[in-house]
């Protein structure tokens, strides 16, 4: 089961690059997001057997970002073909500074989608540490072409920083991956493998020195790629400069993967009785990409921006609560989940209203309720949504954490996230319902345009799946998470 | 405090113009020239003190005495070097009064150039101070090195104890030693890459133009007490590169005289291929010599 | 005669040499020959590494680095300078004497570092942790004060090997399949940024990493 969850998409990828009508290979990038949405689906069910001799393994906290990553691909792929339609041909006129500029080409766009979402899988289902490592570098080198997708100089910006730096940091965790090689390597003679159950197995005989060093290098690395401050320089740009559909999913699917290599290691740290080191340090990224988003959404003049930096905090949020540990290392997971899904929808929904107002600033863009009802009120449920208003997910996660601070006795971190809460709030309110509110300045588009139904039901979907998430748990969603809350000490 | 040899002070004094003929005959056969004869050096000194001198009336006893204390400098510093035997004189601590003896030479040099009151001058004086600057860490870093490897301070005890042994078990950070002393020795002696001994241009002059109005005498003095500099540093590298040590006495002696004059062979050869660098970049060359000697002594260090 | 680590020594000596002068050479095209040369020496210590291996491992592997790092990245490399049609010279923000001299700096902190974390195993030489740490920093280094995109990708290229390096002399039991993994991942990536280096070029007519600078919160 597992291997053909890897080739599904890959294989699609390659067949996507040769298909040369646009019909039929949009039928295929729809049918390989079916497809492996259904296996992923069936591995609820069915426990997957380990493939390539323990390396590559399902475990429950893989399972769930597989979930994840599966279900916000599928939803991007159905209003991927509605975007492309529309959008995906032609010469186009560019919305902030006016010039014409060419798309990539469809081919290249698709296939590289599918074998994105390939490499995310992979990162899902490694049990190695090295593996891991390949498919999170992966991840980059398939997912730059795709930021690249409007062929002008701020996205190609955009794309040499987002390649630059994240490869600068994945570079560090190859280092701490051998820094854990040495960790692991035994005293005179035989070495563990550098397999998680193996290393969990082995963790107290560890050597520390090098298992604390490679944390270190790993949380560095891999918080780059995550979007910690101040590693996170690259996310605006390339949130802002991707189509909507790639910055739904490197939000919401892509971030997870970088979260999993940090908590992978983390797994080991808590084993080997060295959770408490890094929780501190957790504690800390996790404050600060908190104080660094507020500071950047406050006045924010371009929504897709305000977005981006928006997925900075709760990037931030859920770090905090895995420092925390205990039951704020389940809000934290719960967090990873309920924030994919909410950002997801907030850039489908963003990448409608850039489709119809042809502008990207928080100041022109009024009366999306007007123009555009149903993405208006999924905009504004978004909003509520993300900044952790109930009756949505992210208000029992973020609640959750908040509880495990004050349990722990830790005021001041506490209070210092309730401030960059409501400071958050505040900001992100102001733009997002002045902008669902108002009139629209051009008179012409109060004519209700008709919204294509592919560009909405995905976004729709997903509201609901975390307003689900915000009333009821599945259990089996619950067991997964306090699996992975108690791996990590 | 003695108890060395007069030997290797001899073959210095007696044997350092040669060198310069040498380099001059092997430049002049690869371009294809006869050359001048290998004893030249011998009667253009010979020829200067014959002369008289002719003082600008702009100078100072600063310019008369500049050439003197050059050459007594340097002659003294020639009494510390071992070459195939004990230096005549040698204490702990002796590589560092022979480094700030030829810094004393250089000094006067430059003090005399500046007394002129030329531009011309002044300019060389500045340019050779700058690059000396760099040059001579990179010299003391060097010797630190050997001697934190053969564990002496005295250049009589240092050299001498760079066996093949030593060698064999320290090869990268003696060769490093070796590259960074090369360097610093066409550096000091104003040999191309650094400076052109040949040129005829003021403006591209470094150490001939601080000595343009020098004549007679003190040109003499000038040229020998170069020549002794010239020998003094390629002793140090011969005493670094060529771990002899037999024990009979001629042929401990013969063996590094041998030596330097391949070495003269090379520096002649290495000024027949290459052109002088631009000014601006020599820095940069001497920083690279800077650095091979600290990568020397961290690699002794650790 | 000379010991497995009098070689490992001599050549984790010559990377040290590449390395400074990467950081003290002002022409694009020799730089990229340098690092090229650097990957070819990492070739050697692989095989002094692994010289008492008895399997085909550590030669294929050597084998595969080395044509990678010395025959194939400058190839992409060169391409992209020849069709980027820019003045081959490095420009820097620090100059170039004053990058070498913060080189040594950076060369003393790693040996002092590398004093302070206590090597297991006996390893091929005790310099590996000190050069790889070293030729890190270089490498970031680079990155960091260097203007022209290329000379951030070869930046990079550096970092890699001093990673490689860091594998190679420690680490003994990584399965053939993952090594091979990250030298394949370290092509495309090299590919994919020559690409976007000749893509920066079409699109602004210079490669200098520090004029993109278009995206930013606030204006002026």
């Amino acid at each position: 089961m597992i291997p053909s969850l890897l080739l599904i998409p890959a294989v699609g990828g390659v067949l996507a690059y040769f298909v040369r009508r646009a019909g039929p290979r949009r039928a295929l990038l729809v049918l390989a997001a079916v497809a492996h949405a259904g296996m992923t689906a069936a591995t609820w069910r069915v426990e997957p057997a380990p493939a390539w001799g323990g390396w590559l393994e399902l475990d429950a906290l893989g399972r769930m970002f597989l979930t994840i990553t599966s279900a916000l691909f599928l939803a991007a792929a159905l209003y991927g073909v509605a975007y492309l339609r529309e959008e995906g041909h032609g010469e186009r006129r560019d919305v902030e500074e006016g010039f014409l500029f060419d798309n990539a080409p469809e081919a290249t766009f698709t296939a590289c989608l599918l074998l994105f979402l390939a490499a995310m899988t992979l990162v899902t289902v490694s049990q190695g540490f090295g593996l891991l490592w390949v498919a999170v570098e992966a991840t980059t080198l398939a997912s730059a072409p795709l930021i690249y997708f409007h062929r002008h100089h701020r996205s190609l910006e955009a794309t040499w920083k987002y390649l630059l730096i994240c490869s600068v940091g994945i570079a560090l965790a190859l280092l701490g991956n051998f820094f854990l090689a040495v960790a692991a390597s035994g005293h005179g003679g035989a070495s563990v493998r550098l397999v998680l159950p193996d290393l969990i197995a082995r963790a107290p005989g560890l050597r520390i020195v090098w298992l604390k060093a490679a944390f270190l290098l790993f949380l560095v690395g891999y918080g780059t790629k995550m979007g910690l401050a101040p590693l996170h320089t690259w996310l605006p740009d390339a949130h802002s400069e991707a189509p909507s559909v790639v910055s739904a999913l490197l939000s919401g699917a892509l971030l997870n993967c970088a979260l999993l290599g940090i908590v992978r290691v983390q797994q080991v740290c808590a084993a080997a009785g060295q959770a408490a080191f890094g929780q501190g340090l957790l504690v800390g990224f996790g404050l600060l990409s908190m104080a660094v988003a507020a500071v950047f959404i406050l006045g924010q003049a371009d929504y897709k921006r305000m977005l981006a930096y928006s997925s900075v905090e709760h990037m931030g949020i859920l770090t905090l609560g895995i420092g925390l540990g205990g039951g704020g290392t389940f809000g934290g997971m719960l967090h990873a989940v309920n924030h994919s899904f909410t950002k997801a929808m907030m850039f489908l929904v963003a990448g409608n209203i850039l489709t119809r107002y042809r502008s990207k600033s928080t100041e022109e863009v009024r009366g999306v309720l007007r123009a555009l009802p149903a993405s208006g009120m999924l905009w504004a449920i978004g909003l509520f949504a993300i900044t952790g208003s109930p009756p949505f997910g992210p208000f029992l996660s973020e609640l959750t954490i908040l509880k495990a601070a004050l349990d722990q006795g830790r005021a001041g971190v506490a209070i210092a996230y309730l401030i960059l809460l409501a400071v958050i709030f505040v900001g992100m309110a102001t733009a997002i319902l002045g902008m669902a509110q108002g009139v629209p300045r051009d008179a012409r588009m109060t004519a209700r345009a008709r919204e294509p139904l592919l560009r909405v039901v995905p976004a729709a979907a997903l509201a609901a799946v975390v307003l689900l998430l915000g009333v009821y748990i599945p259990p089996a969603v619950r067991t997964a998470l306090e699996d992975a809350a108690r791996a990590l000490g | 405090m003695s108890g060395g040899s007069v030997l290797p002070l001899l073959l210095a004094l007696g044997l350092a113009p040669l060198l310069l003929g040498v380099i001059n005959r092997t430049k002049a056969a690869v371009a294809g020239r006869v050359g001048p004869p290998l004893l030249q050096p011998y009667h253009d000194l010979r020829k200067l003190m014959a002369k008289g001198a002719v003082y600008s009336r702009t100078t100072s006893w600063v310019f008369r005495a500049g050439p003197v204390i050059g050459l007594a400098a340097v002659v003294v510093a020639a009494a510390l070097v071992p070459l195939g035997a004990p230096a005549l004189v040698a204490f702990p601590g002796d590589l560092l009064l022979f480094v700030y003896l030829l810094a004393l030479a250089r000094f006067s040099t430059v003090i005399a150039a500046l007394d002129t009151g030329s531009s011309f001058e002044g300019m060389g004086a500045s340019r050779e101070v700058t690059f000396s600057t760099l040059a001579e860490p990179a010299l003391l870093l060097a010797l630190a090195a050997i001697a934190r490897k053969t564990g002496s301070l005295s250049l009589s005890t240092m050299l001498p104890h760079v066996t093949v042994g030593v060698w064999a078990q320290a090869a990268p950070p003696l060769a490093l030693v070796a590259l960074a002393l090369l360097v610093v020795f066409l550096a000091e002696n104003g040999r191309i890459p650094v400076d052109d001994p040949a040129t005829h241009l003021e403006l591209t002059m470094i150490h001939e133009v601080m000595v343009l109005d020098h004549g007679g005498p003190d040109l003499a003095c000038i040229l020998y007490g170069s020549a002794l500099k010239l020998w003094l540093f390629g002793a140090l590298l011969i005493g670094l590169a060529l771990p002899v040590h037999s024990g009979h006495r001629w042929l401990d002696a013969g063996a590094p005289a041998l030596g330097m004059l391949l070495l003269a062979v090379l520096t002649g050869l290495v000024e027949s291929s290459m052109a002088r660098l631009r000014l601006l970049s020599v820095p940069r060359l001497l920083v690279g010599a800077g650095v091979l000697s600290v990568l020397a002594l961290l690699l002794v260090l650790r | 005669m000379i010991t497995v680590s009098g070689w490992a020594d001599t050549v984790l000596v010559c990377i040290v040499l590449t390395s400074f002068v990467l950081l003290g050479s002002s022409r694009l095209g020799a730089c990229i020959r340098v690092v090229a040369f650097q990957g070819v020496l990492l070739g050697f210590l692989t095989l002094a590494a692994r010289q008492d291996d008895p399997s085909l491992r550590a030669p294929i592997l050597a084998l595969v680095s080395t044509g990678l790092k010395g025959v194939a990245f400058p190839w992409l490399l060169f391409r992209a300078l020849r069709d980027a049609n820019v003045r081959r010279e490095v420009e820097p923000f620090v100059g170039y004497g004053l990058s070498m001299l913060i080189g040594t700096s950076f060369l003393a902190g790693s040996l002092w570092l590398a004093g302070r974390l206590p090597l297991p195993s006996p390893t091929i030489s005790p310099l590996v942790v000190p050069v790889a740490l070293f030729t890190m920093l270089v490498g970031l280094f680079l990155i960091v004060s260097r203007r022209k995109a290329l000379t951030q990708v070869l930046g990079y290229l550096v970092l890699e090997n001093a990673i490689y390096a860091f594998g190679v002399g420690l680490v003994e039991g990584t399965p053939m399949v993952v090594e091979l993994g990250v030298l394949l991942d370290l092509f495309v990536a090299v590919f994919v940024m020559g690409i976007a280096v000749f893509h920066i070029n079409r699109e602004f007519d210079h490669i200098d990493a520090d004029r993109l600078s278009a995206l930013r919160d606030w204006a002026g």
